[in-house]
Parts: structure tokens; sequence; C-alpha cells
């Protein structure tokens, strides 16, 4: 098939054109919103040569279901959802071929080239997004269980101290677990305090809220009642059912209100939320608590569009959204019987911002006002909004990130690396081969040219360790053409002519040639299976630059001794 | 035209002996210490916590530690990265600690906040960041010995096949010769075994494995050419022939490890070490491994032919008028 000499060089020209094509610059386009919410796209000529995280930056996340607030019903599922969604919400994040993949059977593997802020990658791809439009509790059945959740709180030895005990417990527990030694003595310390201070009885604090609920009269951020919850809970606004909490009782209260006991006496339909942000009043700062009634009247699931707006009355940033035809219908006919009423706009289970009364039926446009956020908030959230919520909460196993400055040092230092590497090799087999070693340098360049071209035919990604795979392969690359130059040098002291000298060369090597390359990428092969990332990315520069030696140093090499045998027709000496 | 070891004639299996004295003075003390003290692993394997810090003054490690200690990260690990201007924080979960992932994930808020607190938040950028969870660690552990295991099998069937099983079993031991050698040499360095180290160690298989079959492939090729040579004469034969192969192909292969030690960096520098040092080990276990390990197996259990065993039982000549089958089949 190949013996001819033009079929030889048209070979070898339709590799090189194959792989000049596949590197050839071709534009990508970035889209990126705007301050004012318009979308700009940016246009880029790069090579087309993918390149790893590690060598230009950017955000590696790995996720899996989190479980730990109760099992996933159906995990394949589930997961399959997720990574849609995650594609949705990444293609719209302004990033270069974002990656977002599945890894194994559960685990989903997102990669954001050139991003270097992981806080917000994180809120993207990892917020549940789950949009809920829910009354506040106009009739105040939330207040009227409080006393009943004061005596469940008081039942169960439950007070403000005991939780603030459990939780630097619970934290020291943490260090402990990592310091045994101090630790230990630590909680020695902790049982003598513990045991000089006793919970208060059940009795007397009983006592005290029976006189709390008389004078239940509430001021303006002055208590409710003086039960261990109650006390806590201070009166808010004109919006029914809306509490605050100081700052720093926010996670007491919390606690209070998951223990179970608590938890069976709130009226059945009312939930509590809290607020996204903190409120101040005087020098003080509150969190707000709302009661809600449970059934949502809307949620986002109905959602067609959104989309980020500065709100130019307020100055704040606000996130106008539009439903689905039907959910339109339904969330008119809702809001229109409930007019005068508060409605809160609840977000992956926390309150947006404060309630606002209905004043008229809402269609299917509407707006979500979220305070002082900024405006690239607001885009981040009608960016997930539109994707749509995750199935299922998930949680973060793995995390890296490149800083762009790292990346381009690592390049550069590895263009030195592979400049003097090749000059080396160039300078040894040239000057102990001569005009073959010349050959060889030849075929060598078309082997660099090969191998980055399949890397870019194959959308294989470079990484680090695959620039090292790639200096390294190329000393090794030369291996082929040594073994067939000293075969011909043999067979050449044997006193064989130069034509079959070189015959035999080629025709002696090649077993030991494929032999030594098939086992070598075996053991790439199972590299490639194992690694993740950057190894993974040295598996494929390794195999497919074993590919490209051997059709180099066999091919190519041939064709160009064929090239120099028949240009000269009397070939006495060869120089190798 | 030169020629570097042309017409050598090195008696490499009479030295076995000796070679076997020196690769066990270099794996014997590294593998106890690894037996006593393990090896170094990185946070990709037992899951934890790695910042890289640039800063715009030299940084003072052990103040940086202790401000690190007092903000409850137990135990970090700073080490000077490159220049005194920047550095790495690894703060590692500790064996056996049931440690949820979402603490895993705060341990990098705690750095960022220890370091903004004691330098300042202009004074220093975070140039990589790295979060492993305790479930991804321990799976890698798991999938990269599996991949070290599994190369073995293959090659071990792919020799079979090409040549004899004889052939696979003696480059599978002398690939696990290099394993370990090169796991000593890892812990007389003090390296960190990271995925780009069990990357190198795996291509320093490959390499080491590449290099026995060359010779391998002489000794199949001696095998069919001088019938009436016993095995010893053959292998010493095919180690001399190929010689001047081993020479050009190890010195460009150690021009580029050079170049990669020397400039590529500091990331991929362990790398470079490891590569190094398999080079070294990858030939030596080629010849004074490989080779002599057939040609005992070949004396356990004789071929058809049993000439591993000719040299020692009976004169050469004896088996002048016949022919041999051939230890390999004819490919």
């Amino acid at each position: 098939m190949f013996d001819s000499l033009k079929t030889r060089l048209a070979f070898i020209g339709l590799l090189i054109v194959l792989s000049i094509w596949a590197l050839w610059p071709r534009p990508v386009i970035t889209s990126r919103p705007q301050r004012d919410g318009t979308v700009v796209t940016d246009t880029t000529h790069p090579i087309n040569l993918k390149r790893g995280l590690d060598l230009q930056g950017g955000i590696h996340l790995a996720l899996e279901l989190d479980e730990s607030g109760g099992p996933v019903a159906n995990k394949a599922d589930a997961i399959d959802r997720a990574l849609k969604v995650i594609r949705t919400r990444v293609d719209e994040f302004g990033v270069a071929e974002p990656l977002v993949q599945r890894e194994g059977a559960s685990r989903i593997v997102v990669e954001l080239a050139g991003m270097t802020e992981p806080a917000r990658a994180i809120d993207i791809v990892q917020r549940s997004a789950f949009l809920e439009f829910q009354m506040t509790d106009k009739d105040g059945l939330f207040r009227q269980a409080l006393p009943a959740m004061d005596r469940a709180l008081l039942a169960a030895g439950i007070t403000e101290a005991t939780i603030g005990r459990r939780m630097a417990d619970s934290a020291s527990r943490r260090a402990q677990a990592a310091r045994p030694a101090a630790a230990a003595a630590s909680s020695a310390v902790e049982d003598l305090l513990r045991s000089s201070n006793p919970p208060d009885t059940s009795k007397a604090a009983r006592r005290d809220t029976s006189r709390a609920r008389r004078d239940s009269a509430a001021a303006d951020t002055s208590s409710l009642l003086n039960g261990p919850l109650s006390t806590l809970l201070l009166a808010g606004g004109n919006t029914p059912g809306e509490y605050m909490v100081a700052s720093e009782k926010y996670l007491i209260v919390r606690e209070m209100l998951r223990d179970s006991a608590v938890q069976r006496v709130i009226p059945r339909g009312i939930i509590t939320r809290w607020g996204k942000t903190e409120v101040s009043r005087g020098a003080r700062s509150y969190r707000p608590l709302y009661a809600l009634q449970e059934r949502p009247i809307m949620t986002g699931e109905n959602l067609v569009n959104s989309q980020a707006r500065l709100d130019p009355n307020y100055n704040q940033a606000v996130v106008e959204f539009q439903l689905t035809r039907r959910g339109g219908r339904t969330f008119e006919r809702e809001t229109g019987r409930r007019i005068g009423d508060f409605m809160a706009v609840v977000l992956d289970k926390w309150v947006a911002s404060p309630p606002a009364v209905i004043r008229s039926a809402i269609g299917s446009r509407g707006q979500i006002e979220l305070g002082s956020a900024s405006l690239q908030e607001a885009q981040d959230l009608a960016l997930v909004l539109k994707a749509g919520s995750l199935p299922a909460p998930l949680q973060i196993v793995e995390q890296g990130t490149v800083g762009p400055s790292l990346g381009a040092d690592s390049i550069n230092k590895s263009l030195v690396a592979c400049a003097v590497g090749v000059g080396l090799v160039i300078l040894i087999m040239v000057g102990y081969y001569r005009f073959a070693g010349l050959l060889s340098i030849a075929a060598l360049a078309l082997y660099g040219l090969f191998t980055l071209g399949g890397l870019a035919a194959f959308g294989a990604t470079l990484t680090l360790p695959g620039m090292a795979g790639f200096v390294l392969s190329i000393g090794i690359a030369v291996d082929a053409n040594v073994l067939i130059f000293e075969r011909i040098r043999e067979e050449l002291v044997h006193g064989k002519s130069v034509r079959l000298a070189i015959d035999a060369g080629f025709k002696m090597a090649m077993n030991a040639i494929v032999d030594s390359n098939v086992s070598t990428m075996l053991t790439a092969a199972f590299l490639f299976q194992f690694g993740t990332g950057p190894v993974k990315g040295f598996a494929v520069t390794l195999i497919l630059g074993i590919m490209a030696s051997m059709i180099t140093a066999i091919f190519v090499v041939r064709t160009f001794f064929m090239i120099y045998l028949t240009r000269k027709a009397q070939v006495e000496t060869l120089s190798i | 035209m030169i020629r570097l070891f042309a017409n050598a004639n090195y008696d490499f299996i009479g030295f076995r002996k000796i070679a076997y004295i020196v690769t066990a003075i270099i794996m014997i003390p590294g593998l106890l210490m690894i037996a006593f003290t393990g090896l170094n692993y990185s946070i990709e394997f037992t899951g934890g916590t790695l910042v890289q810090v640039a800063t715009t003054q030299p940084a003072n490690i052990g103040e940086i530690r202790a401000a690190l200690e007092a903000e409850g990260i137990p135990q970090p690990e700073i080490t000077t990265f490159g220049g005194s201007n920047e550095f790495v924080v690894r703060a590692r979960l500790a064996q056996h600690q049931a440690v949820t992932e979402r603490e895993a994930q705060s341990t990098a808020e705690v750095v960022r906040s220890a370091l903004t607190k004691k330098l300042g938040a202009d004074a220093f950028t975070i140039r990589r960041y790295e979060v492993v969870g305790p479930k991804v660690g321990s799976e890698l552990r798991q999938k990269a010995l599996m991949a070290i295991l599994l190369s073995f099998v293959a090659t071990l069937v792919y020799l079979a096949f090409r040549f004899e099983w004889r052939f696979g079993v003696a480059a599978t031991i002398a690939t696990m010769h290099d394993i370990l050698t090169t796991l000593a040499f890892i812990k007389y360095m003090n390296l960190e075994v990271s995925l780009v180290v069990v990357s190198a160690i795996l291509t320093v298989v490959g390499y080491s494995l590449n290099d026995t079959i060359i010779i391998f492939d002489r000794t199949r090729e001696n095998l069919h050419k001088y019938k009436r040579q016993d095995l010893a004469e053959i292998l010493n034969r095919s180690v001399n022939e190929t010689l001047p192969r081993s020479i050009l192909t190890h010195g460009t292969t150690i021009a580029a490890v050079l170049s990669l030690l020397i400039f590529a960096g500091e990331v991929i520098r362990p790398f470079a070490w490891v590569m190094g040092f398999g080079i070294f080990t990858g030939t030596f276990s080629s010849i004074y491994i490989a080779s002599p390990i057939l040609l005992m197996i070949e004396r356990k259990w004789p071929g058809k032919d049993a000439r591993g065993v000719k040299a020692r039982v009976m004169p050469a000549e004896h088996h002048d008028h016949h022919e041999a089958a051939p230890l390999a089949p004819t490919p």
C-alpha cells in the first residue's frame, strides 16, 4: 500500500494538514452579563488546544448528593437532573468552555476555567434555588402556640444556657478529634463546670411562664413573654408573623425551634423561616424570623424567565421573573383572593426580602426585591432561578482553585524546559548519528506536530503533567530511531550494502519497537483510567505521543531514507 | 562515525550477585523506614486543605504557623515554595477521624481568615487552593493501587502472549523491583506522594518495561540465531548488543528529565526527581534483575530444550547434532 514514494509522501502530507487543521485557531464566543443587564459577547481566537485548569487558572469542584438531611429517593435520577440544571446554570455564567460532567455513578465535576472567585462559583453551582411564595401567619397561630413551646422546652430541660453549652461542646469535640490528649483534659474541666451550674428546675420555670402569660402586651423590641423561647423573640413591625431575634441569640433560637418537642406543638400548617438579611434597630442588629403558612401559593417550578435589574427609585437590585401562562393564572387567582395580606418570597428556605402586602392580583410577571444585595448577586440569582432548582441538595467533596498567575508561570517554565530538552536531544542525535540524526530530528518536529494535533482532534486537555509528559516523550520518542539506526549500523558493519542495511535495520527493529511501545501504552491506559484531571492529561499525552512516535520514527524516517536513496543512484556510504 | 560500546563484551550476568547486594542496600533501609514512619502522602490522598500563598514581603513561617494554630488548625504543615515569598499551607485530615465533608471545606475558610488577620488582606494572594474531602482521598488511594496492579497483570499477559510466560514473570519481577527502589528513593528524598508522583512511578514502570523488552527481544532473536549457546551466554550477548541503544536512549531521556528538573518549576520537580531515579533503576533492573531472573526461572523450570541448565549440567557441544525447540515461539 505504501510501496511507492508518492503515496507515502501523500500520507505524510495528509497527516500534516489534518494536524494543522485540528490546531487552527477558531473563534470562541464568551457571553457575560453587564451591569445594566445586557449581555456582551467576546470573541477570541486561541489555538484550538484545551488547556487544563492548572495551566490557565480556574476552579474545579466535585459534588455529590448531600444525604445528611435525609436519604435521596432515586439517586441516579437526581444526579442526572442535577447535572442538567448545573450545566444550564454554568453555561450562562460567562466562562469560556465550562466543563460539567458526571464522574462515576454519583459525582458531578465542574470546571470553570479562568474563574477565580470560589465562593461565587460554589454559590451558583450548589444553590438549590428553590423558590416559594408563602403567605405570612396573619392569624397569629404561631404566637398563640408560643406558651406551649415554652412549656415543651422547660419540660425537656432546654434553656438558653444548655443550648449554649451544647454548642460549645460540639465545637470542642471537633478540636478534640484533632488533638486527643489536650481535649481529654479540657473535657474534664467542662464536667466540673457543668456540675456547678445545674439546669433550672422546671417547677420554678413553669411559674415564670404562667406569670408571663398574664402580661403578654408586647411593645416594639420588647420580649413577648418570659418563657425560654419567647423571651428571645421580640415583636416585629407591622408585618403579621414577623419576629425579631437579637443577632447574637440567633443560633440559640434556631436550635430551640429545631427541637422535636417544640416542633410537635407548632400549629399544623405553620412553618418558620429566617430572614436572609439582618436589620438594625438603633445600635443593635436583629435577625428577622417569620411564621409562614406552609403551603406555598406558587413555586419556582412555574418560572420561565428571570432577569436582574437595578431599581432606580430605591437603588436596589431586583430580580424580575415571568411565570408560565398556567402558573400566571394560578398566581393571579391566589393573590387576588389575598389582597391586603402579606406574602413572603422564600428562596432555599430563607425569606429573601421583608414580606410585602399584596395590593392587587399579581399575574405572570413579578419581581423579588433583594434589599442590600449587589447587582451581581441579583444576576446570579436570576441565572439560577432560570435554570431551575436542584432536585436534591449537593455537597462539595473536592474543590481546587488555581490563580491565573500560577498557571502562566507554569506554562512559561515548561516551555523553557521543553526548549532546553529538545535542544539537548537534537545535540545528542545529530552529534552521534550525523546525517541520519538530522533525519530523525526532522521526524521529531513532525512528531511534535502530530501529538499536539492529536490532542486537539480528540479534544484532550493539555495539563502541566501533560506538558512534562510531552517533554519526556520527546526523549523517549527518539528511542525507536535509535533502535533502527543501531540495527542499520550493525548490518553495515556486517558488510551489507547501504540499501540492504537500511531495509534490514527497519525490519529487525520492528519487533522490539512494537512490543515495547504496546507495553508502555498499556501502562498509560491504566494511568488514564485511574487518573483525574491533570493525570488524565498526562496519560493522554503519553498515549498520543507513543502513537505519533511510532508513525514518525518508522514511517516518516523510512520515507526520508527512501527520498535520499532515490536521489542518489549510487550510494556507497551512509552517514549514520 | 562515533560508536560507543560497539563490540562490548561485558559479563553482566556474572556480576549479578554484586548487583543484588547493591540493590538490597538501596532498597531495604528505605522500605524499613517506610514500614516504620510511612510515606508522606499529599492531601489528595489523605484529604485536607492546601493553600498556596504568595506574599508581598518575605513571610516568617514560624509566625504564620502560630497564627494558624491559634485559629484552631491542628499541626499545619507550612513549607516554602520556590522563593521566600511563597509558601504552602497543608492542613491534613487526621487519619481514622470522622470528619464530614463540610468541615473539610470550612478549614479552607479558616486558613484564609487567619492569614488575613495576620498579614492583612492586601499582603498576600492565594495562588492555589485545594480542598479534598475524606471520601475522595480514600477512593484515590484504592484507584492508584488498582492501576498499578492491573498494569502488572496486563504486562504479564501481553508478554506471555508475545514471548513466553517466563519472560512475562521476569519482566514483572523487575518492574516490582523498580517500584520498591523508587519508593525507597521517595522516602530518602522525603518527596510528597501526590498524584503527579504516582504518575511518575507508573511512567517509570512503563519506561523500565520498555527497556527490559528491548533486551528480551534481542534474547528471543539470539535464541533462534545461536542454537548452541546456553541462556546465560545469550543473555549476556543480548545485553551487550543493545548497549549502544541503551546509552543513547537513556542519554536523551536524561537530557529531557534534567531540563524538567532545572527549568520546569516546583510543581513538576518531584515528578522529574522520580523519573530521573527511575531511568537508573529501570536500566539497572533490565540488566541485573530481569535477565538473571529469567535465567533462574529457566533453571528451576526448564523449557523444552533446557538451555538454562546446560551450562551447569552438560557441555554445550552435546546438543550440536539436533535442532532444539526454541525457547520462544516464532512470532
